[in-house]
């Protein structure tokens, strides 16, 4: 498929992301901008950036394409990754806004007190954002090969490229509108050609290829085996996963308070739900008009091959065309994502040269490019190794490790830093396992090669349960301001409360500038250690 | 109530008792110097809070998270079909997505008077 359109598609998308990013450059000043946009996004731009985000090419290409070749049992994976915000929405969205931290690691630190847990956060950040990195980059190398008959590496490195130019410049402020644009791309990018494939299908309706649909193991759901297991433990994996995906945690620092984070939450399960519905009715046509994908080994590319099944000429090039553009953006919008959450933590944590506040903004950017850096060469390293299975892995790492750590760490005061930590090592350590041993192939057959492809019904109870019990065990050393971090966590903004002094940017900033470079960009949150911060103005009330 | 010569005005400048200002202050106090009272109202918003959201959690698990086991358990909904689409795949697709939103929807209004009440009952309301 040699498609001169689809070139130009791309190219076209890549420049409107650029100039839609260089628009909203306009007020990247700070800090707080980069890293959270300086909480000022409103909720409907928010959801769409949160939908456009986290709609990765796994759902813009992978859903359809599991479909065509599995059948009924993969609807489960859109209706998992949109119900994982449902649970978002009810156990986490607002405690976490209210939080105030920029990323995960923040939050433990916050929640636990302690250093260790922090550092344990940041190592699995960046775990879980390569591992979801990677198979983009390579989605996209192997897509634009597909399409133009370029070699990988032209795909792999245009999105590299892409997504620093945009991040570069303006942090999460520009990010966000570029998300934003990115969701309703893919939307219509599938929608528009939707209508012509669903007329062109209903005129060949006595087509004989149609006897593909009707198969018992396609259309009636659990007829493999092991289902009821495979099928609950990617239930679980989806519906608790998506609450401990770095990149889509960062976003909800952005909101402007705890019910503004509900309310996004709220939109983004509209925004998404109208979007799975899309994938499903492309894998179902491509039952029907190119079955033949499944045993060619190329169910995947089913979106991009549907128009030159049905249509020829111009028509089908078109078409084609604004399908690649769509998977073009699903791939840049996704990478953009996980690259700002892990050069964010990256440049908290690992590295911190300086202590200023444009040291800050310095490191972020260069740690941005190392990481991209980094993903690329692993990208050509792991080439030979097939990815695809990755990023549904993925979501077992996140539901087994941070899930626990949020859901009991917000709701439970017992909750301890050596419980959070050995539960995010057991929990690390079994999902992690998994994820190797099924990538290099050295699963197994039987029961125990099973719950290795779907691990998470067997690490994310033994995760919650490391946590509860070692927790128990550590009583005694339980956080010293829980009391305070529950307040704040829980009370609604408009009560003025002491919510306790921590805030993000003074561990950044550790230690304090002795020539005192940064203060006049000090942020009023930045009190001497221990006083009690309140909102100005309403104290007096009180007095 | 008779309309005769209107009453003057007067201005309240004051609460009418001093008990129930003090009353006032105190529970943000309570809850500031993490006395037991402030924890109990800070608990009790808590747990309204859980409440609800494990509710959420049991009727989706109960109604998507039991279609597995019920899929299994009677082979015979696979043949049933809505205007030729199998009931399996409207179950999994439109019914799922409608039943998230309306709990999604359902959680922000509790979820927000839950808050509402806490805030009033901290205003001495």
């Amino acid at each position: 498929m040699n498609n001169a359109a689809s070139i130009v598609a791309v190219v076209l998308v890549s420049i409107a992301s650029l100039a839609v990013g260089a628009f909203g450059l306009r007020l990247s000043r700070t800090m707080s901008d980069f890293y959270v946009a300086s909480r000022g996004v409103s909720p409907v731009l928010n959801a769409s950036a949160i939908s456009g985000e986290y709609l990765s090419a796994a759902s813009f290409l992978g859903v359809a394409g599991l479909i065509l070749a599995r059948g009924v049992d993969m609807l489960w994976l859109p209706i998992g990754w949109t119900a994982g915000y449902l649970l978002l929405l009810v156990f986490v969205a607002a405690p976490l806004r209210r939080s105030g931290a920029y990323t995960l690691p923040d939050f433990a630190q916050l929640r636990l007190e302690s250093v260790v847990a922090r550092r344990a956060s940041s190592l699995l950040v960046v775990a879980i954002g390569l591992l979801y990195l990677i198979p983009q980059f390579q989605g996209a190398g192997l897509t634009l090969r597909t399409l133009t008959g370029a070699p990988s590496w032209v795909g792999q490195l245009a999105v590299a490229v892409v997504v620093c130019l945009n991040v570069l410049p303006g942090g999460m402020r520009s990010v966000t509108l570029v998300q934003a644009f990115h969701y309703w791309l893919k939307l219509l990018a599938l929608l528009t050609p939707l209508f012509l494939l669903l007329g062109a299908v209903g005129e060949r309706s006595d087509d004989p290829a149609a006897g593909a649909v009707f198969v018992t193991d396609w259309v009636e759901p659990l007829q493999g085996d092991h289902a009821l297991y495979l099928t609950y433990s990617l239930v679980l994996a989806t519906f608790f996963g998506t609450m401990g995906l770095p990149h889509v945690v960062v976003r909800f620092y952005t909101n402007p308070d705890g019910r503004a984070a509900r309310r996004t939450t709220l939109a983004v399960l509209l925004l998404l739900s109208g979007f799975y519905l899309l994938p499903v009715v492309y894998g179902v046509i491509g039952r029907y008009v190119a079955s033949d994908l499944v045993a060619a080994g190329r169910a995947d590319s089913v979106v991009l091959e549907l128009p030159s099944r049905l249509f020829d000429g111009p028509v089908a090039e078109g078409l084609t065309a604004v399908l690649a553009a769509g998977a073009f953006a699903a791939f840049l919008s996704t990478s953009t994502g996980l690259v700002v959450s892990v050069a964010g933590v990256v440049s908290q944590d690992l590295v911190r040269w300086g202590a200023g506040h444009r040291q800050g903004i310095r490191t972020f950017r260069l740690t941005t490019v190392a990481v991209v850096a980094g993903a690329l060469v692993l990208t050509v390293v792991s080439a030979g190794v097939p990815v695809a299975h990755a990023v549904e892995l993925t979501f077992a790492v996140a539901a087994s490790t941070f899930c626990p750590m949020l859901l009991l760490g917000i709701w439970w005061r017992g909750l301890t830093s050596r419980g959070a930590i050995s539960g995010l090592v057991v929990g690390g350590a079994l999902s992690m396992g998994a994820v190797v041993t099924t990538t290099f192939g050295i699963a197994t057959g039987g029961w125990f090669g099973v719950v290795l492809t779907q691990p998470a019904a067997v690490s994310v109870p033994l995760a919650f349960a490391t946590m509860v019990l070692v927790s128990l065990a550590t009583r005694s050393s339980t956080p010293e301001h829980v009391a305070q971090t529950m307040v704040r966590l829980h009370a609604p903004e408009n009560v003025d409360l002491n919510r306790g002094s921590f805030h993000p940017e003074r561990w950044y900033r550790r230690p304090p500038t002795a020539e005192g470079a940064s203060d006049g960009t000090q942020h009023p949150a930045y009190g001497s250690t221990g006083e009690t911060v309140r909102r100005p103005g309403t104290t007096a009330r009180r007095s | 109530m008779t309309p005769e010569a209107p009453r003057a005005r007067v201005r309240v400048t004051s609460p009418r008792t001093s008990a129930a200002r003090t009353r006032n202050v105190s529970i943000a106090s309570e809850i500031d110097e993490q006395t037991r009272l402030g924890e109990v109202y800070i608990t009790s918003l808590m747990r309204s809070q859980l409440r609800l959201a494990l509710g959420v959690l049991l009727v989706l698990a109960s109604t998507l998270g039991l279609l597995p086991l019920l899929f299994t358990a009677v082979p015979g909904l696979a043949g049933i079909d809505l205007l030729g689409v199998p009931l399996p795949w409207i179950l999994l697709t439109v019914v799922a997505f409608v039943e998230i939103i309306g709990l999604g929807a359902f959680y922000v209004r509790r979820s927000e008077r839950n808050e509402a009440t806490f805030s009033d009952l901290l205003d001495g309301r």
